[in-house]
Parts: C-alpha cells; structure tokens; sequence
C-alpha cells in the first residue's frame, strides 16, 4: 500500500503578495457581479477579461519567457487561480489553455507550435476546448474511435466527439484520434493533434445541458483534414500524452470551491447571529472548505517540489466535488428555500444554479469512479 | 517533515509496535495499569515534547507533539499520554514545575466547574468534574480555571475519586472531587484561554483519532487483500475498492486537518483549526469507522479481532471534548460574526 501524505507547508510571501494585487483587480473588474454568475465559477466565458489576464501576466505563469510566459512559480500561479475562483470571475476563455492545452505543448509539442500558440495563449487571446469523449467512450477512454487516417500532407478525420464543453466558442481544441487500430492493444495507435475549430468538414451542433444551457457541444468530422505540422507528439503516443495531461487537472482549486458562491450566500442569508442550526451547518461546511484549501495547497506545495502526487491528487478531486456537491443540499437541509432560476434572492437563484449545476462535478476530468479506482490502486487492491 | 520529526515518528512507531500487544490492551481494558508501557513512554522523552529542556522535557514544538499523539491514536495507546502533553504544556506555559509521571486534565466537561480559590498567600481547588480521562491513574491534575477575570493554570494531586467510570474502550473516565485541596497555581501563559483545556483537549483528540483512522485504513486494505470470496481477494470487487477510497479520502482530510491544527497551536491562536479539525475528524471517524467494520465482516465485529480496540476509541474520543456538533456551532457562529465577505480572507490568512 503507497502512504498518503499531505505535508502543509507555506506559500512564499511573493505568492501572498501577488493576492493582494488580484484581489484589487478583481474587486475593480468583477465589481458588483451578481452572485448568480459569480457562481459559474470556471465556466464563465469572456474574452475580454481573459485579455486583461494576460495582459497582468496571470495567464501562462509558470511558462518560460520566450514562449510568452512569465516564469513565475507554480504557487503564485495557484494563488492566481484560488483567488479568481473564490471571486468567481469569468475565466473559462483561457482556463483550459492554461491550465490544459499549453502545458501539453510545452511538454510535447513542436518548436513551431509552441511558437505560434503559446505566445497568444498567454495573452489571452487564445480559447481551447478538449475533444477527448465520443459517443461510445466516456470513462473508457482507450476506446476512441474517431479515426486520423494518414494522407499526403497530413490526415484526414472521421467521427464523433461528445461533450465538448465550449468548442463553439474556442479557437482550437486538442483532441485524441484513433491513428492505429490493433483490438488487442486499445492504449496504443492513439493520437494527439491540434485541430483548428473553424475547418472544414467540422460541423458543431450544441448539446443542451438539463438547465437549458448550452457549453456541451457535438462535433462531427467527415474528412476533416489536419495537416501534418498540428499533430502533438509522436503518432500513438497519445494515451500516455492523455494521462499526464489529465494529471494536470486534478487537485486544483477548481475542485472544490465550484460551490462557494453558495457558501457565501448561506453566510449572508443567517446573518450575524444564527441560529444553532445555521451555525452548525456554516461551521462544517467551513471546516470542510478549510480542510480541502490545505490538502489542495500540499499537492501544490509538492508539484513545485518535483514530486510526483498523483495519488494525493486523486483523493483531492474526491474529496474536494463530494464536498461540493453536497453544498447544495446541504443548504437545502437547512433552509428549505426553493431553488429559482432568475426570480427571488440571490441565494435562491445560486441554490437553483448550482443544484442543476452539482451533478457534473463528479463526472467532467474523469468520474468519481474512475479516481476512486485510481486510489484503490494506490491502497494496493488493483 | 523535518528529519528530527521523522526520527520521532519512527521511534514511537517502534515502540508502540513492539509494546502496545493485544494482551496490553486487554489488560488495560481490565483495568490494570500499564506501568512497564508507560515507563518507557516517559524513558524515551515522549510525554513532555513541550517543556523546555531546561526544564525536563523536549523542546519541541506542537508539530513535534501531533506525531506522537497520533501514533498513540494509531496503536490505542492505553495511557494518558495526550492528557500528559496537554497538561505539561499548561503548567510550563504558566511557569509551574511539571512533576514526572502521568497527568490528567480537568474539566473535561464544558459546563464543570473547578474553582481556584485563594487560602491566604496560596492556594485552593475546589469543585467536580465528571468524566475525567484517566482521573483515578493519573497522578496529577492539570485545571485550568478562570479566576479574578482570568485564566489560571493549577496543579493539584490527584482528587478524591467518587465515580470510577469508562468510555467505550473502557478507559477511565472518572468523576473527581476537590474540597479545598491545596494546590499550586500561576497565571496562564499568554494567549491561553480560559477553555484552554476544553480547546487543546479537543486538538490531542483530533490527532488521536486521525492515528486511528490511518490504523483502520491500512488494516481494512490489508484485510482485503487478504480475505478470500467468490474465488478472489474481496479487495478485487469494485464495490469493496470504492468504500475504502472512500475510507481513504477521509483519512486523508482527518489527518490534514489535524496536522493544520497542530501548526496553528504552533503559531499561537488556535481556536479557529481545533474548531475545524475536531468537526472533520469527527465526521471522517463516522464514516471511516463504518466502512473498517463493513470490510471486515462478522470477524470484525469480534472482541477477538483487533479492530475494536480503535473503533471503540474513535467513537468516545470524537465525542469527548466536544463533538462535531458543538464545534461546529462555534466555528459558524465566529464565520457568521465575521460575515461572509471575510470568509476567504480568513481561510487564505491561516
């Protein structure tokens, strides 16, 4: 059985001295925000303050200067990300490229790409998507079918990918093709390539999500080609490329503030003297919320180290959407409230959002499932 | 973890492993006292990590003191050695001298009351407190007390026991009677609160049941790996494989929860993460608990399986000094005070 270890440890005071300056920016930019929309969290798209990101430098942090990153430590980059999540600003325009798509460049792309993508990432000015699902493989990702067929100059795509979460908006996605069929060895023959949203032979239909909105979409290739110089990394190196890149997603911050605009509104709603009741429901959902913050800073604290928490990570993500998915019953629980969509309080309409909202938490970046598979491994039973 | 924790935590793994046996824990629960147990534990310098070293103890720090408490946790340890370190902490703090052998610490009740009374130039106790660990084998009594507007820290002998009672893993908990028994006393150190005992009573029980909870996750891995249904180890099946990362993500958020109360208590005040970590700790020990047992089977359920020995623990200890409840009530009422727009100000200055 691997240990589990979580050592706290202290964010450098240049880390803390960078929130100050995104709290006076956010107070500034978010001004008065309506928590409705403050609880989208990361799914707030608006490339214009993603612009602004960059142009602070809050994009690309940790990369090297001349791919237009700034070489800041990944702990001020965490402070960056607590920070916009906890005001909920709007930053899924280049959430996934800098959090995703950007480090698998750096890691795995070519010379040209990095240059020509990553520059224009960091400024903000580049939204990326992941194809990654498809119709017939959700958790079972070693199944994709979606073929990239070798043609002169390049290859040529067929299939089907599912649950794009804002392809529709995005500039480019990185999605993983089937570029080798062998039934036998489903790992290998997968493919990682840059594929420019607006190509033909793309066609995007949205997928409606139960609340009405749309960031799922469908996305069909019918003899799409991608030239040769967008595939990332070496033909059938795409599996171990997918793993390391869903690694990248995993115990951030992300993962377990999706709720807090609701926390936040409940402390408002019961006021400044509670009942028992109400104080015993803030008191533990703060105690969660403060537990989670110190596990999802060790594993930061320990990425910067060069270690390898991959286990941790994965109990993180875990722990962090079961808490925030319970928020909203919890709420619930206590005050009865009917959830609304946009009439009644602001707690309501957060209640009525991020109720609808919940269920995805445990399923976007690998289902609960599938991490409490991980984690059984790591306690030796698989 | 600095080296010198490491070689801590690998000394007191040791010795517990070697002297914390099953037949010890028996006999423990049968009342007798672990005397060879505890001479070692105070040999090898675990029970005063708080006290200078000018004074007899360690020199060390809260950090220093959470790996031996959980370790305790970890092995059932049948002896007040939390209470020892909590106790010896107070009287250091206050500038008293710490006497050797085990000590207690009292109330162990929020609404008891022990008085400190003046008797001239000295001093005075006098009171009950009910339910108090390990109130008939230690040898001491640690008492914080609030008197003449503030907290004083008094060390008394041990007093007239009037109730001998037990907790669910059949540790004393005693009722204690003080008629004026005089004692010595001194101001609290600074910035220990009137509920000092009460407040870093609830921090030893959050490392307690943190060691505890990685005791049931590793021997319920282990067991599952090991028992055999259907054919194959039960830790093959799915459902089994689920419940105990499920065992494992609660321990994980018990121990950070208590290691990032320890820190706090390092830094001063700690009131808010004892709050925090008791409520976590308590929550994970439900839970955890439940799935041990479910993983082990009627076998588990047995005095003959070793199981028990930290399953009854966990569930007196999440209720002594406080239960998730009542933490979680003065934790909502300090963030409800505070108001909601310093919530994450709060969360991201600890």
């Amino acid at each position: 059985m691997q240990t589990f270890h979580f050592e706290l440890g202290e964010l450098p005071p240049a880390a803390e001295a960078l929130r100050a300056e995104v709290r006076e920016f956010l107070r500034r930019e978010l001004g008065d925000t309506p928590p409705v929309l403050r609880a989208h969290s990361w799914g707030g798209f608006d490339r214009a303050f993603s612009k602004k990101m960059g142009a602070r430098g809050w994009i690309a942090m940790t990369w090297p200067k001349r791919y237009g990153g700034h070489e800041r430590s990944a702990l001020e980059r965490y402070v960056v990300l607590e920070e916009m999540l906890a005001a909920g600003a709007p930053v899924s325009a280049h959430w996934i490229a800098d959090r995703q798509s950007g480090p698998l460049l750096l890691r795995f792309g070519t010379e040209a790409q990095r240059q020509k993508f990553l520059p224009a990432i960091a400024r903000g000015e580049l939204s990326f998507a992941i194809g990654m699902s498809e119709p017939d493989s959700g958790s079972d990702l070693a199944s994709l079918r979606t073929r990239a067929e070798r043609v002169p100059g390049g290859y040529r795509v067929n299939g089907t990918k599912v649950w794009t979460s804002n392809a529709h908006l995005a500039d480019y996605m990185i999605a993983t093709f089937r570029t080798h069929h062998d039934p036998t060895k489903r790992h290998e023959g997968l493919t990682q390539f840059l594929v420019d949203t607006k190509l033909p032979g793309i066609t995007m239909s949205p997928i409606i999500d139960l609340a009405g909105s749309h960031h799922f979409n469908m996305v069909v290739f019918e003899d799409a080609f991608v030239p040769e110089d967008m595939r990332v990394g070496e033909e059938g190196a795409g599996w171990r490329q997918v793993t390391t890149e869903l690694a990248f997603e995993r115990s951030g911050p992300e993962r377990y503030l999706s709720s807090f605009a609701l926390v936040l509104e409940l402390i408002r709603a019961v006021s400044k003297d509670p009942g028992e009741r109400a104080a015993a429901t803030v008191g533990r959902l703060v105690a969660h919320l403060t537990t989670l913050r110190q596990m999802s800073l060790s594993v930061a604290l320990m990425l910067e180290a060069g270690e390898n928490p991959n286990l941790e990570a994965a109990v993180v993500k875990d722990v962090g959407t079961t808490f925030e998915q319970e928020v909203p019953e919890v709420v619930h629980a206590l005050l009865g409230l009917e959830p609304t969509i946009d009439s009644g309080s602001d707690l309501q309409q957060v209640l009525g959002f991020l109720m609808q909202r919940a269920p995805s938490f445990s399923l976007r970046g690998g289902t609960r499932e599938i991490l409490r598979g991980i984690i059984a491994r790591g306690l030796g039973l698989r | 973890m600095n080296e010198l924790r490491t070689i801590l935590g690998d000394v007191v793994t040791r010795l517990f492993t070697d002297l914390v046996t099953k037949d010890l824990l028996e006999s423990a629960e049968r009342g007798e006292w672990p005397a060879a147990l505890w001479q070692a534990v105070e040999e090898n310098g675990l029970t005063l990590p708080l006290v200078a070293e000018s004074k007899g103890g360690a020199g060390g720090t809260w950090d220093d003191a959470f790996v031996v408490i959980r370790a305790a946790g970890r092995h059932a340890v049948p002896l007040p050695l939390a209470e020892t370190i909590v106790g010896s902490w107070l009287l250091s703090g206050a500038g008293l001298d710490v006497p050797s052998g085990p000590l207690t610490i009292a109330p162990a009740r929020r609404d008891d009351s022990l008085r400190l009374v003046r008797a001239g130039s000295s001093w005075e106790l006098r009171g009950s407190a009910a339910r108090v660990p390990w109130g008939g084998a230690a040898e001491h009594v640690v008492v914080v007390a609030e008197t003449e507007g503030r907290p004083m820290v008094a060390l008394a002998a041990r007093g007239a026991v009037v109730t001998r009672d037990q907790n669910l893993a059949r540790e004393p908990r005693d009722t204690l009677v003080f008629e004026g028994s005089p004692v010595a006393a001194a101001p609290a150190a600074r910035g220990a609160p009137a509920n000092a005992v009460w407040l870093y009573g609830a921090l030893a029980r959050s490392a307690q049941m943190a060691g505890g909870l990685d005791y049931l996750l590793r021997q319920a891995s282990q067991y599952a790996t090991e028992r055999r249904q259907f054919g194959k180890p039960i830790g093959s099946f799915q459902v089994i494989q689920q419940n105990l990362a499920v065992l494992a993500g609660h321990t994980a958020a018990a121990g950070t929860a208590a290691a990032n109360a320890f820190r706090a208590a390092d830094r001063g005040d700690a009131a808010f993460e004892i709050a925090a970590a008791k409520v976590r700790v308590g929550e994970a020990v439900g839970v955890g608990a439940s799935i041990a047992h479910q993983t082990h089977g009627a076998i588990g359920f047995t005095y003959e399986h070793a199981l028990q020995f930290v399953t009854r623990r966990l569930w007196s200890w999440r209720a002594e000094f406080g239960g998730e409840g009542d933490w979680a009530v003065e934790l909502g009422r300090a963030v409800a005070e505070r108001g909601a727009d310093a919530l994450w100000p709060h969360l991201t200055a600890r």
